[in-house]
């Protein structure tokens, strides 16, 4: 059993700048007061949003120029903090395909290969041409090949990176790890076979 | 050359190499509670899939549960958080699941529950859908904080895909001085590392400081590992850890304990272990920490100023600039004086026995300031009983603090308990995010929780060492 192969991303881009954005930020703490995810692209950014409102400015979340983007681009150690799936479902909720950022907290990382939405890397100066692009150019799209590894915009083509082991998974539609967990269930119960702690003194 | 503790434990349960590199790694305790558990039942039942091994598997219920007494009448008043709890009620019945509910007096964060129980034992591997899984590493095991699809995976596979990570060793040297506690070795090592040094690594905490620690101390100390960005982080398990776990209701017994004393020595590092980092942290260096910012390596020694803008640059510098602006702060300024308007003793960082014991000998006689409002929320039914027989209770109820219930509380707020507004918070718990306190612009100042107490009875940050 297979998923979706993801192997082209393509669409505007939303830039979202900053370090450290962390899930709660993502996705505030009282949106996960619920036992589905429906509904929680309309909260993503929900408390950034008003507090920009709040002065009078616009969080690119609710810009009109940048609705309808479907790869988001951020700075160091994006998603860091809790971690909620709430938050990448979010986002992919809100209609984001693709991250671009300069790094990921582990645990955020791990949740978006598990939801096919690849996190790509990129040196903090590409990202903040990248961040540049969209900002002058919101209405045009960007183009990510996954296999080749880079994003298109305009006439320019950007390396980007994505570890080896996850762009296999998206190319093969490999992603949704469960099917090849489940595949190994007899050798799961052997390994456990050979731990104390699973037969001895449980 | 010999092996470090996550080596050993992660062989002895990786099942496969996957073909994306990662390993297949065999999940020896899957803690579940109703925040990121309904969804994973739902996959499951969409799948037709059966819970894998229900025997290794614990529930529990903190993030929603109200804490006190009369809003914990069921049907809870808040529709959705009674509608989550009857959610994990029923999932954990209709899969054969431990739950330690309310009713029996075993509820708590689920990270306090699992080792109070005696389930959390050295050379495991632990998952939970909770990021701060890791505190379960101060027992010597690999615990990981994991989403809802992996929690998924887990149910139905007792397995998880997992990279394999580099190993940090931080060594304490010295000895910690008076007034400085496991939360401010935390937030030292975290401002020394940063909020992503850690990322890629396990971080082991080793040396004469953590040797002297009680569980209690490694589990607040592993509890922030996450923090720092580390995967995962523990200590290796010695006479402390055994002492703790003996007795305890899911403790091997009789014969079965000898067996397991023998395993559990098996699995500590080596003497002559490799790692791929050691770094060094002198005792002496840390000083009661207070966090002034929106991530928990933004603090300070509770006696310095806040730090200068331009001692950063580039992005680094904005997320300065963007922590000033939300806190309201300015560089130079002292963190000592800044009044507080609530303060929170609690969570899965500092929510044990011990951490409301060394707050109580602060506020033994005194009073909580004016205009202030404490709380003190033990982090499990079990810690709240154990005060309680000692008459912990009263000496926090005399002095003003209300008592409460367990859960997570004001840490992340998902019950009734949340800042108001502006409001600052000295509190105990492990993240300063923005809104994070149930409030989109309530601020929070990290601290151990004598520094919480000490807050509470003068209304602004202190220097504990002043009024102890
Ligand atoms: S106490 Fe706080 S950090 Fe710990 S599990 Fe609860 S919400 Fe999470």
């Amino acid at each position: 059993m297979t998923s979706k192969i993801v192997e082209r991303i393509s669409g505007t881009g939303v830039p979202v700048r900053g370090n450290d954005i962390d899930t709660d930020r993502i996705i505030p703490a009282r949106f996960l007061k619920r036992v589905t995810f429906d509904g929680l692209g309309a909260h993503a950014f929900e408390d950034d949003i008003a507090a920009i409102a709040a002065r009078g400015g616009v969080h690119p979340f609710r810009d009109s120029k940048y609705q309808g983007a479907a790869v988001l681009v951020s700075n160091a150690n994006f998603g860091c903090g809790s971690s909620r799936e709430h938050a990448p479902q979010a986002l992919n909720r809100w209609g984001i395909h693709a991250i671009v950022a300069e790094s990921y907290s582990e645990i955020f990382f791990g949740n978006c290969v598990s939801l096919g939405m690849p996190c790509f890397s990129a040196s903090h100066d590409v990202v903040e041409r990248i961040l540049a692009w969209i900002e002058s150019n919101p209405r045009s799209a960007t183009d990510i090949d996954v296999a080749a590894c880079t994003l298109k915009m305009g006439d320019e083509v950007i390396p980007l990176s994505l570890p080896a082991g996850a762009k296999g998974q998206f190319l093969d539609g490999t992603w949704n790890a469960r099917a090849q967990l489940l595949a190994n269930l007899d050798k799961v119960r052997q390994v456990a076979s050979t731990l104390p702690y699973f037969t001895d003194y449980q | 050359m010999g092996k470090n503790l996550y080596n050993k434990v992660f062989e002895r349960h990786a099942v496969e190499q996957l073909p994306s590199g990662q390993y297949q790694l065999l999940i020896g305790l899957h803690m579940v509670h109703e925040v990121t558990s309904p969804q994973a039942f739902a996959m499951l039942r969409e799948a037709g899939l059966k819970v894998a091994f229900p025997e290794r598997t614990f529930a529990t219920v903190d993030h929603i549960i109200p804490t006190t007494a009369a809003e914990r009448a069921r049907p809870l008043s808040d529709s959705m958080a009674e509608e989550m709890l009857v959610h994990i009620e029923k999932n954990t019945l209709y899969h054969g699941i431990r739950f330690f509910s309310p009713e029996k007096g075993e509820q708590g964060v689920v990270h306090v529950v699992g080792p109070e129980q005696g389930i959390t034992q050295p050379g495991m591997t632990i998952a939970c859908g909770d990021s701060h899984t890791s505190t379960h590493g101060a027992f010597g095991a690999l615990a990981f904080g994991i989403g809802t699809s992996q929690v998924a995976d887990v149910l139905a596979t007792q397995t998880l895909a997992m990279s394999k990570l580099k190993v940090r060793r931080i060594n304490f040297t010295g000895r910690l001085n008076p007034g400085v506690y496991a939360k401010d070795v935390a937030l030292a090592y975290i401002h020394r590392l940063g909020v992503n040094g850690g990322v890629g690594y396990a971080y082991e905490f080793a040396g004469e400081i953590i040797d002297g620690m009680s569980m209690a101390e490694r589990m607040t100390v592993c509890n922030m590992a996450i923090e720092g960005g580390a995967r995962c982080g523990y200590v290796n398990p010695d006479e402390t850890t055994f002492a703790f776990l003996r007795d305890l209701p899911y403790a091997p017994k009789g014969d079965a304990w000898e067996r397991a004393l023998l395993d559990w020595q098996s699995v500590a590092s080596d003497a002559d272990a490799e790692y791929d980092d050691v770094v060094e942290i002198r005792g002496d260096d840390i000083e009661p920490f207070v966090t002034w910012g929106i991530t928990p390596a933004q603090s300070i020694g509770v006696n310095q100023t806040m730090p200068a803008l331009d001692n950063f640059s580039g992005s680094e510098r904005q997320v300065i600039e963007e922590a000033y602006d939300y806190m309201d702060f300015v560089p130079g300024q002292a963190i000592l004086g800044v009044p507080v308007n609530v303060c929170f003793i609690g969570s899965c960082t500092n929510g044990r026995v011990s951490d409301f014991e060394i707050a109580a000998e602060v506020i033994k006689g005194k009073k909580v300031a004016k205009g202030v409002r404490a709380l003190a929320v033990p982090g499990s039914m079990k810690v709240k009983v154990a005060l309680e027989q000692k008459g912990i209770d009263k000496i926090f109820i005399d002095a003003g603090f209300e008592w409460r219930e367990a859960g997570c509380s004001m840490c992340l707020a998902m019950n009734p308990d949340k800042l108001q507004g502006r409001e600052i918070c000295a509190s105990t718990s492990n993240r300063n995010f923005k809104g994070r306190q149930g409030s989109p612009s309530g601020r929070t100042l990290l601290m151990s929780p004598a520094m919480v107490a000490a807050a509470a009875i003068s209304g602004k940050v202190e220097d504990v060492r002043e009024v102890m």
